[in-house]
């Protein structure tokens, strides 16, 4: 089955504010989530949770020599890129049904197919 | 087969491209599993016809000949290029390969296949824009240049466009299949605002000199029938082909000999196409039956009332506002709102009208939208406050950049600025 990455950009805000009780239902959400992805008749490849933004170290190259340092993700958007799942999915409107299943809080996310090596 | 002189072949080559060529790329497209390869083949076996038509006389299932040829076609391209296209992304078909066939199978599976055609090209992951332009291209057989020059845009964007959007379906993993269950009303619904969106654009060109575009509109209502044929139990399908055709039954008198505009009152009724115009009714009763009427239903029976109307001034005007009030709770838009408010106008008054007119002037989806000011200007005008309908004509002059449109404008500013 075709692979695709499924991209998760929440508002922050909601995490830095967030109790633990509300922590421990997200990460709940996300359990039953793992769990749809097979009754979906599709399969976790991989998948991780990220910290903050304000965390992020960007290294830039800008043309010639080493890169440049930054303190900060490479992009500052306020809906920002806080976790991913790489599954497994027959094609695209597979794909999307169990996108939409995702957790996302008040944001969305964003699915991308993945490049197959054995096509390149 | 029959052998024929060249205006008879020309005429027989442009009938099977305008009645077969969804059907010979939808069948191209289930063997290729690729669209640009697919629309290759099927180009392929329509100069082939252009060929060998005049020679040999025109089949006698021109449709079968031209499928025959672009399977062929594909086949041949297939087996010299599978090295090469082992690299490429393939369209994702959801039914296993060794149950594809190689050759030609009963009309059912073409039907299905056109289907499949349609669904793929207005699938939600393309942008509007892209679903249009493929719907046109792929399913129409509509030439990319014609395509450019209906929606005001250079040849090499167009084909840009097609070719990212063939592109995408073929990444993505978009499914060439017709979408089941729970997913079919709302990729039907998107369907339906492709080919909505294709009549409108011929109908009222956005930009230009030409009001209509007959190319744009014939392809529209063509692909308006085959979804009424093959998918006869949705109400909805039914509802768009009446508005269509109720429509298009006014097209020879909504321009006058000059190319202005002509408004619907003015329109001479006499010229009208009476067959259109039961035809569309009969629709819109196939439509109206069973359930809640969709939006697509109740827009064909308020067009349908208009033309079934002996005169402007024998208009049913308060059945229409009562579908207006019906079709705002189904689809709450505001243009809906503004149709409506000209309903109330007729109904109870241009005061009235004017009032619904203005409740809707704050809302930012109208903005830039020129139908509102033009609207208000009319009713203005008819009330006799002309200083502040020149300023609404004004304002949606500014708004509309549709020759024939200006020109209708322009000609009623001067009115009331006398």
């Amino acid at each position: 089955m075709p692979q695709y990455t499924i991209l998760i950009y929440e508002d922050e805000a909601n995490w830095v504010n967030a109790t633990p009780e509300q922590f421990r239902a997200v990460m709940e959400a996300h359990d039953a989530f793992t769990a749809q992805i097979a009754e979906q008749g599709g399969s976790i490849v991989a998948g991780a949770g990220l910290q903050p933004t304000a965390t992020a170290t960007t290294l830039r190259t800008n043309g010639a020599g080493s890169p440049v340092v930054t303190d900060g993700p490479f992009v500052e958007t306020k809906e920002a890129l806080g976790g991913f799942y790489v599954i497994e999915a027959r094609d695209l409107d597979h794909a999307l049904t169990i996108a939409r299943l995702c957790p996302a809080g008040t944001g969305g996310v964003e699915v991308r197919p993945t490049i197959d090596p054995s096509q390149m | 087969m029959t052998v024929a002189g060249g205006p008879t072949v020309r005429r027989a080559l442009d009938e099977a491209h305008r009645r077969e060529w969804a059907f010979v790329v939808a069948a191209a497209a289930r063997l290729a599993r690729d669209l640009d390869l697919a629309e290759e083949c099927a180009q392929d076996a329509f100069v082939r016809a252009a060929e060998t038509w005049p020679r040999h006389g025109v089949p006698a299932n021109p449709g079968a000949w031209l499928t025959t040829v672009a399977t062929r076609r594909v086949l041949d391209l297939l087996r010299r290029e599978r090295v090469l296209r082992g690299k490429l992304p393939l369209l994702v078909d959801p039914r296993p390969a060794e149950s594809d066939p190689p050759v030609l199978e009963e009309a059912t599976v073409f039907r299905d296949d056109r289907l499949r055609l349609v669904f793929t090209c207005c699938h939600p992951a393309l942008a509007r824009e892209a679903q249009v332009a493929l719907t046109l291209r792929l399913v129409c057989g509509l030439a990319t240049p014609d395509i450019a020059a209906a929606f005001l845009v250079s040849e090499s964007t167009m084909a840009a466009r097609l070719t990212r959007a063939k592109h995408k379906i073929a990444a993505a993993g978009i499914p060439y299949r017709v979408p089941t269950g729970a997913d079919l009303p709302d990729r039907l619904d998107a369907v339906l605002d492709v080919v909505h969106l294709l009549f409108t654009a011929g109908h009222a060109a956005p930009r230009g000199d030409a009001l209509v575009r007959p190319d744009v509109v014939e392809r529209a209502l063509q692909l308006g029938r085959t979804l009424r044929a093959l998918l006869p139990d949705e109400r909805e399908v039914a509802g768009l082909l009446a508005l269509m055709v109720v429509t298009d039954a006014r097209r020879a008198t909504r321009v006058a000999a000059d190319g202005s505009l002509v408004l619907l009152e003015d329109q001479d009724r006499r010229r009208w196409d009476r067959a259109g115009i039961a035809e569309g009714g009969a629709l819109v009763v196939a439509a109206l039956r069973g359930g809640r009427p969709g939006r697509f239903a109740l827009q064909a029976a308020i067009a349908s009332l208009h033309a079934e109307a002996p005169s402007a001034a024998e208009t049913d005007w308060a059945q229409i506002l009562h579908l207006y009030d019906l079709l705002l709770r189904v689809w709450p838009s505001p243009v809906v709102a503004l149709n409506r408010a000209v309903a109330v106008a007729m109904v109870d008054g241009p005061d009235a009208g004017l009032a619904a007119v203005d409740a809707l002037a704050g809302d930012a989806r109208l903005d830039g939208y020129a139908y509102l000011p033009a609207t208000r200007a009319d009713l203005l005008r008819r009330l006799g406050r002309h200083a502040e309908a020149a300023e609404a004509y004004r304002a949606a002059l500014r708004l509309t950049a549709n020759g024939a449109e200006q020109a209708f404008l322009a000609g009623r500013l001067a009115g009331v600025e006398r």
